[in-house]
């Protein structure tokens, strides 16, 4: 230890930058910390039985029609993204041959979807889901928009657990006479199966967190409804209660849940993939 | 065993009707994971169509350089005006603030991560920096709106919504994106580099400095090209903070509003131009995303050669 | 059609490129049934590449093109088969064992699954004369549900031997199948074949030269991708006509 304050002495620069890491390692995680307990804080005190009535009303914001729909919204877009994500990892990996020009394709727009911002896909959502398809402002406008958005994440994490598992499965497989199919559902698809389930959780993370895509898609209706029926998740409702700005402690109390299920998906997701890379080894 | 391979001919048909369904299935599969495959370029194309038809006429309806460089957006008067530059200003002013405040916080949280950070600390710290990405973004406005603004406020003067505040809320939601990819970064770079610094006589934190972290550039580069994308395309937490007011800046303590929050502000009642002309703000942003991204691309495909 | 019973596998003529490269130069070789045929031959002569084209594995390798005949009881290999139906009658063991990660059971089990055996009393009965075959029944008959992950390298091959036997192939290639093991679990696999050799008819690729001498009753000598001599193993270890041969294997034992 004395050592070392003998080099920085010598070294006064590279004290400064060892201490100005430190400092910002404390900072982010003095954010996180932050954040996490002033919501806590802020919503646990006014977490009453009452917001977790089946009727919304002025009287009583209650949360539960919301949580009902964030549900709703998780199962129906995942229904439609998580088949298709699947299976154009399936493409990319086992049947698509090396340099081939449509998979350079699918790989930049992947990365494009990736990178476009959740307003452009409300906005998209609400010309092409509410107006052109004449859905209106709906449950499923808003699954459809949702699962366009999670897409490039399901691919790129279904892709990668794919590429993960070792070739030997599938030449064992094919050398006992095992079609294509028959390996990737049987032999592939299973060894594949944690990291596949880690990215999905982590879409569902973001469905669940997600405002921006869905107020003019979904829209901000507090009540369970049907497919064709306007409705707003969790994350909705809060921004609807939050701007408001007379609905304060509730807002509070709905960023708690909102806050701990998202954080929750996060964190399952990490382990998930964790136990999976433990798993293999 | 002995006379298996002697097939008859009836058992080679009734072999072949198996192996015929069997193809059908693999080839109809086939065909349908190419089908899924294709849905992410279907996907972007149809986007690129509704926003740029849309857009387009409409800026021209306005007139792109009135549309582009007017100062005055009031779509409601009697004689409309669809000016957006000061809301093109807004978000560059405020993903530029974004990045003087996250960027040289990420990449110091990185450096440490990657190069200062024990192995028995690393368990505890590396999971807040991930769940802090996974945070939605309507929480962190929610929090930026009750503590930092009244922050800003008292400390600084003003009204407290203003694009010092949208900053430093934007500044701490793309931390976990510049930590991220500068660590792999960073992680990346050759352990012989930073022996070879240390051989020469370097302490440790010159060798990551002046060795390592320069090695690692084109993906740090990347990281801060993607954090702009984020701060640029962020739009619940900055419009509960930013202010929103459609005017000029002159002080980083005015409020200001961002392309994406004029979406999203008025998209709900707007109708006709006014629907329109939100949709030609949306493709204004679009642009500068696209940008980004072939910019991105560009350096993380540099990176891998 | 099958007018000769006896020959397993006809290989006439066959050329065989990796894209510009050529892998297999005219490739001319009979394979007996019942018999052990053994290749032997520098790395990278193409020995292993002939092994996979004899049930097309190599179909997986991209830009890889055969020309020539390969015919397997008669059939052409390419015209007259259908693929998963040469791979079933054609089984394979790999250098590396390569158990599926799922229990002992189901890794045997998925070989008669995937041709349609769906009753559980029929491949219970396939899954223990598969691994007494093995001769590793008696290692493993207490834990059939554990994962064939947790078995040691020389029992994971043998149950790669078994599980390529659940299928009732004719054939059964083998690509190096003891280079990953230890010297015991290699005598192991090499009484095995010895012992499978009444019901099978084996081809296996190996380096190492006193194996083949030790199990094989024909070998093949590869080099540059040509087959330099094929005959008995004995004529070949003892007094081979080819000068090259002689140098590889004086050579080795040298």
């Amino acid at each position: 230890m004395s050592e070392k304050m003998k080099t920085y002495k010598a070294h006064p620069m590279s004290f400064v930058f060892m201490i100005l890491s430190v400092i910002a390692i404390a900072v982010t995680v003095l954010i996180f910390v932050m954040i996490v307990g002033y919501i806590l804080a802020r919503g646990i005190p006014h977490l009453s039985p009452k917001l977790f009535e089946w009727e919304y009303n002025s009287e009583n914001v209650s949360m539960l029609p919301s949580i009902i729909t964030t549900f709703e919204m998780v199962l129906i877009s995942m229904i439609i993204a998580a088949p298709i994500g699947v299976f154009c990892a399936i493409y990319l990996v086992e049947y698509a041959k090396r340099g081939n020009k449509a998979v350079k394709l699918v790989r930049l727009t992947t990365e494009t979807l990736s990178g476009i911002p959740s307003i452009i896909y409300g906005l998209f959502g609400n010309m092409f889901f509410v107006f052109a398809l004449h859905w209106g402002r709906s449950l499923l406008a808003g699954a459809c928009t949702l699962a366009i958005m999670v897409l490039p994440l399901i691919i790129r994490s279904t892709e990668e657990a794919l590429k993960a598992v070792d070739d030997s499965y599938r030449e064992g497989s094919f050398g006992l006479g095992a079609g294509k199919l028959r390996t990737i559902f049987v032999i592939i698809l299973p060894s594949a199966m944690s990291g596949i389930l880690s990215g999905i959780i982590l879409a569902i993370g973001r469905i669940v967190g997600e405002t921006a895509a869905l107020v003019f898609t979904s829209g901000t209706v507090a009540k369970v409804g049907g497919l064709f029926s306007s409705q707003s998740t969790l994350a909705v409702h809060m921004y609807t209660l939050s701007s408001e700005g007379i609905y304060m402690d509730e807002a509070a109390a709905t960023a708690v849940v909102l806050m701990v299920a998202v954080l929750l998906l996060n964190a399952l997701a990490t382990w998930v993939a964790k136990k999976f890379s433990k798993g293999d080894k | 065993m002995k006379n298996k391979n002697l097939s008859a001919t009836d058992l080679d048909a009734e072999l072949t009707k198996k192996h015929r369904i069997k193809n059908f299935a693999e080839n109809a599969m086939h065909i349908v994971f190419f089908i899924c495959a294709c849905m992410s370029i279907v996907a972007v194309v149809v986007i690129c169509l509704f926003m740029f038809c849309n857009g387009i006429p409409a800026m021209k309806e306005i007139g792109v350089f009135d549309f582009l460089f007017g100062s005055i957006w009031k779509p409601n008067d009697t004689i409309p005006s669809f000016g957006i530059a000061p809301m093109i200003l807004g978000s560059i002013y405020i993903t530029a603030g974004a990045i003087i405040v996250g960027v040289p916080i990420g990449l110091f949280t990185a450096i440490f991560m990657a190069k200062f950070c024990p192995k028995k600390l690393y368990k505890f710290l590396k999971p807040p920096i991930n769940l802090l990405a996974g945070i939605p973004s309507i929480i962190f406005g929610f929090f930026g709106m009750v503590i930092i603004v009244p922050f800003v406020r008292n400390t600084f003067g003003g009204n407290g919504n203003s694009i010092l505040t949208a900053s430093l809320l934007l500044g701490m939601m793309i931390l976990p994106t510049v930590v991220g990819m500068s660590e792999s970064a960073l992680r990346a770079v050759p352990d012989s580099y930073y022996e070879g610094a240390l051989a020469l006589g370097a302490t440790h934190e010159r060798a990551v400095a002046k060795v390592v972290f320069p090695a690692a550039k084109s993906g740090i580069a990347a990281s801060v090209v993607l954090a702009i994308g984020r701060a640029i395309g962020e739009t619940m937490a900055v419009q509960m903070v930013a202010g929103n007011s459609t005017a000029f800046a002159t002080s980083p303590l005015q409020g200001i509003r961002t392309l994406t929050s004029n979406i999203v502000i008025e998209m709900g009642y707007a109708t006709g131009l006014h629907y329109d002309a939100l949709i030609a703000t949306g493709v204004v942003l679009f642009v500068f995303i696209l940008i980004i991204n072939v910019l991105f691309s560009i350096l993380t495909n540099k990176k891998k050669s | 059609m099958n007018n000769n019973s006896d020959v397993k596998f006809d290989v006439s003529s066959v050329d065989l490129f990796y894209g510009d490269f050529q892998a297999l130069k005219n490739i001319n070789l009979t394979v007996l049934e019942h018999e052990i045929t053994a290749f032997i031959g520098p790395s990278g002569c193409g020995k292993s590449t002939l092994l996979k084209s004899l049930n097309r594995m190599n179909d997986l390798v991209e830009g890889c093109k055969i020309t020539g005949d390969i015919k397997f009881n008669g059939l052409d290999i390419f015209k007259d088969m259908e693929v998963t139906e040469l791979r079933k009658r054609v089984g394979m063991v790999f250098q590396k064992p390569n158990p599926f990660p799922m229990s002992i059971y189901d890794n045997i089990a998925f070989g008669p699954r995937t041709h349609g055996i769906k009753k559980k009393s029929k491949l219970d009965e396939i899954v223990e004369t598969s691994l007494r075959q093995a001769s590793i029944w008696d290692e493993v008959k207490d834990r059939l549900k554990k994962p064939a992950l947790g078995m040691s390298g020389g029992q994971q091959q043998r149950l790669c031997i078994a599980r390529a036997l659940a299928v009732k192939p004719e054939v059964i290639l083998m690509d190096e199948p003891t280079s990953a093991l230890d010297p015991i679990s290699t005598i192991k696999i090499e009484e095995l074949c010895t012992e499978l050799k009444k019901d099978y008819t084996i081809i296996i690729v190996t380096h190492n030269m006193q194996q083949a001498t030790r199990i094989a009753d024909k070998t093949a000598f590869f080099l540059l991708g040509e087959i330099i001599e094929f005959d008995t193993t004995e004529k070949i270890f003892s007094d081979p006509s080819d000068s090259r041969t002689r140098d590889y294997i004086t050579g080795h034992f040298g």
